[in-house]
């Protein structure tokens, strides 16, 4: 089974995270959230291995509270 | 002109039980007259097992109901001595076509896989299917098979004992009772005998309704199957166009949830909506128009004690992928052989309970499917309509979300992976023969492999030595001896030998497979046939990996 990689891995997180938002530009709510799901879709079937999947599910949803001690 | 649908095609007659002053006794009665119903009584007749059917009603089915019908169960109804009536009447088709809005996405063709007699799908009327089905049971009744068919019996109560059940029958004469070893429930998703008897029937009910309408029509549109998300005509909504045999066309349109079932029936309103879809200028009549709300659900358990449910009064799922009545002849084509085994004292009566085992599996694939085809038809929150619509968004524009987009998975068999009843397997030999799987067709030298399978158990030879005939048990095996060293069988070779040499199958009477090897020993076939008849105890596994 392989793994989800949770460590840093894109080349260019800056340049990556400024074209996320540049494609949202200007796009109302409803054709922004129809744009993230074609992301998704898109980088889904790029994964193509359901384990993988399944983990980014689940690392996706634990994310949903912040992490560490309840200071 | 009277349509078949109107005529009584089993008509009221008192029965000689009306007039006995005890109950009759009677070794298997079906409590309905659907197509599983039907299939059910064909099946037991065929082994000569007695067997009377009761139906409220004396004609087939009323309204929009089952139009495709899969290969499988055409190979079950070809066993059953109807399969080419039904395939002469229905249409075949291949093509589909899925829209979006006003723009094609994508087509797809079922490509059916060659060298099979039987064609992916058919589409029929379900009057029709049910009207050779009554043909059927006329035939074998003129030809003395012990099958009867009693019109406006309506059973209203029913007592389950450990050995028997007592039925009490409503008919226009008034009541009678009637004893039976075995009752089988066929009775439709509504089944009266399930309450009779305070049973479960739990799932999800689809909070949509969908216009259902049979039109005839000179129409130009080919023989397709077409489905629409959120068209122009249906805004929002789907829509659905399928040919049938005569000129008669379906139309399914999703309505949504809050509306006035009463009025949207009434032709004043359906006609416009049709003409919205087929064009102003389309020239129709109405065959049928009815409103349905759509479930997935299943009985906790199909078998109790010596009622047996069968068909939609033991499961349930919505139309989108036709797996109704498709199933339900798979549950009887599963049940029978082994009731008949357990009526003959050759199986124990625990035998019974692998159909539970089987069937249950495959209804739960088959609410899987549906439940899950419904889900992306009918959308229920903003987010599950974000996806859908990005799905078929992409579906247009690349190849990959092609397969994400689901107007309805088509029936397939199930396979009986894990059944009690599998016996030994040989690692280099076609998974899709696996023990528990259902025979696929084949060409062989005289016709088709499928009609020389079924109703008995076979034991099916490539290229290896085995008696033509063996007793076990009381239980008779005849052999079918086939060769593929010639290179003229490239289909059987494909789909029974894979990487093997030579093969033997154990091949039970419902055409799955029980057990195979690759070389034939006495002592396997015993403890494999003991296996598929529900007689085994403990065995130590036995692997066959030789080539
Ligand atoms: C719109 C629609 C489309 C469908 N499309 C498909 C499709 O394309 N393919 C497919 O495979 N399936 C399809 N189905 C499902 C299919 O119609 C059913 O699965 C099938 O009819 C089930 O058959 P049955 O014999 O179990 O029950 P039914 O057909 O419901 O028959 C039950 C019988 O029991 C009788 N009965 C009831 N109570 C009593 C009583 N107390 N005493 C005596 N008799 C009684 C009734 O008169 C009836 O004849 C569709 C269904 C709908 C509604």
């Amino acid at each position: 089974m392989s793994e989800l990689q949770l460590k840093a891995n894109l080349s260019r997180p800056d340049d990556f995270y400024a074209a996320l938002l540049a494609a949202h530009e200007g796009l109302s709510k409803a054709e922004s959230d129809a744009l993230n799901a074609r992301l998704i879709l898109i980088l889904a079937n790029h994964i193509g291995d359901q384990s993988v999947l399944k983990q980014a599910l689940s690392a996706a949803l634990a994310a949903r509270h912040p992490a560490g001690g309840n200071t | 002109m009277t349509r078949i649908f109107e005529t009584p095609l089993y008509p009221y007659r008192r029965s000689a039980d009306q007039d006995s002053s005890e109950p009759a006794h009677h070794g298997v009665v079906v409590i309905g007259a659907g197509p599983i119903g039907l299939a059910a009584a064909i099946d037991l007749a065929l082994q000569d097992v007695p067997v009377v059917v009761l139906d409220e009603n004396d004609k087939v089915s009323w309204g929009s109901r089952a139009i495709c019908f899969a290969k499988r169960p055409l190979e079950i109804l070809d066993r059953l001595g109807c399969g080419d009536e039904m395939v002469e009447k229905g249409v075949v088709w291949n093509l589909g076509k899925v829209y979006f809005g006003d723009r094609k996405v994508y087509e797809f063709n079922l490509l059916p896989e060659e060298d099979h007699k039987r064609p992916a799908f058919i589409n029929l009327q379900q009057y029709y299917f049910e009207k050779f089905l009554v043909d059927r049971v006329l035939d074998l009744q003129a030809a003395g098979k012990p099958i009867e068919l009693r019109g406006r019996n309506t059973v209203t109560a029913l007592d389950a004992g450990e050995n028997g059940v007592r039925l009490t029958v409503d008919t226009p004469d008034g009541p009678y009772s009637i004893d039976a070893g075995w009752v089988i429930a066929c009775d439709g998703a509504g089944s009266p005998v399930r309450s009779m008897m305070g049973l479960d029937f739990v799932g999800r009910v689809f909070e949509d309704n969908f216009l259902i309408a049979d039109v005839r029509m000179e129409a130009r549109f080919p023989t397709e199957r077409w489905f629409w998300f959120d068209p122009p005509f249906n805004k929002g909504q789907s829509a659905l166009l399928h040919k049938q045999p005569d000129n008669v066309w379906r139309i399914d349109l999703q309505l949504g949830w809050d509306i006035d079932k009463e009025k949207e029936k009434r032709p004043e309103n359906v006609i416009p909506r049709l003409k919205a879809m087929l064009g102003d200028d389309a020239n129709f009549e109405l065959e049928w128009v009815s409103i349905y709300t759509f479930q997935c659900r299943r009985m906790e358990k199909f078998r109790h004690g010596r009622v047996i449910f069968a068909g939609d009064s033991a499961h349930q799922v919505s139309p989108f992928g036709a797996r109704g009545a498709n199933s339900g002849l798979q549950d009887t084509d599963n049940l029978v052989w082994k009731l008949k085994l357990v009526i003959d004292d050759k199986a124990p009566e625990s035998l019974l309970d692998s159909y539970d085992d089987e069937r249950i599996l495959a209804a739960d694939e088959n609410i899987l499917n549906s439940t899950r085809s419904t889900d992306f038809i009918t959308p229920k929150s903003e987010q599950s309509r974000v996806f859908r619509d990005a799905v078929l968004d992409l579906a247009g524009h690349f190849e990959f979300a092609r397969p994400i987009v689901n107007s309805g998975r088509l029936s397939v068999p199930a396979i009986y992976d894990g059944s009690p009843l599998n016996g030994p397997d040989v690692a280099v030999m076609p998974a899709r023969s696996r023990p528990g799987a259902p025979c696929a067709d084949a060409p062989i030298a005289d016709g088709w492999l499928l009609s020389h399978l079924g109703n008995g158990f076979r034991l099916l030879t490539i290229d290896a030595d085995a008696p033509d005939h063996i007793e076990i048990d009381g239980i008779g095996i005849d052999r079918l001896a086939l060769s593929a060293r010639d290179g003229r069988a490239p289909a059987l070779s494909e789909r029974y030998l894979g990487e093997a040499r030579s093969a033997v199958y154990l091949i039970r009477p419902d055409q799955h497979v029980a057990a195979r090897w690759t070389a034939y020993h006495e002592e396997n076939l015993r403890l494999a046939l003991r296996k598929a008849t529900g007689r085994a105890r403990q065995e130590p596994d036995q692997e066959d990996d030789e080539r």
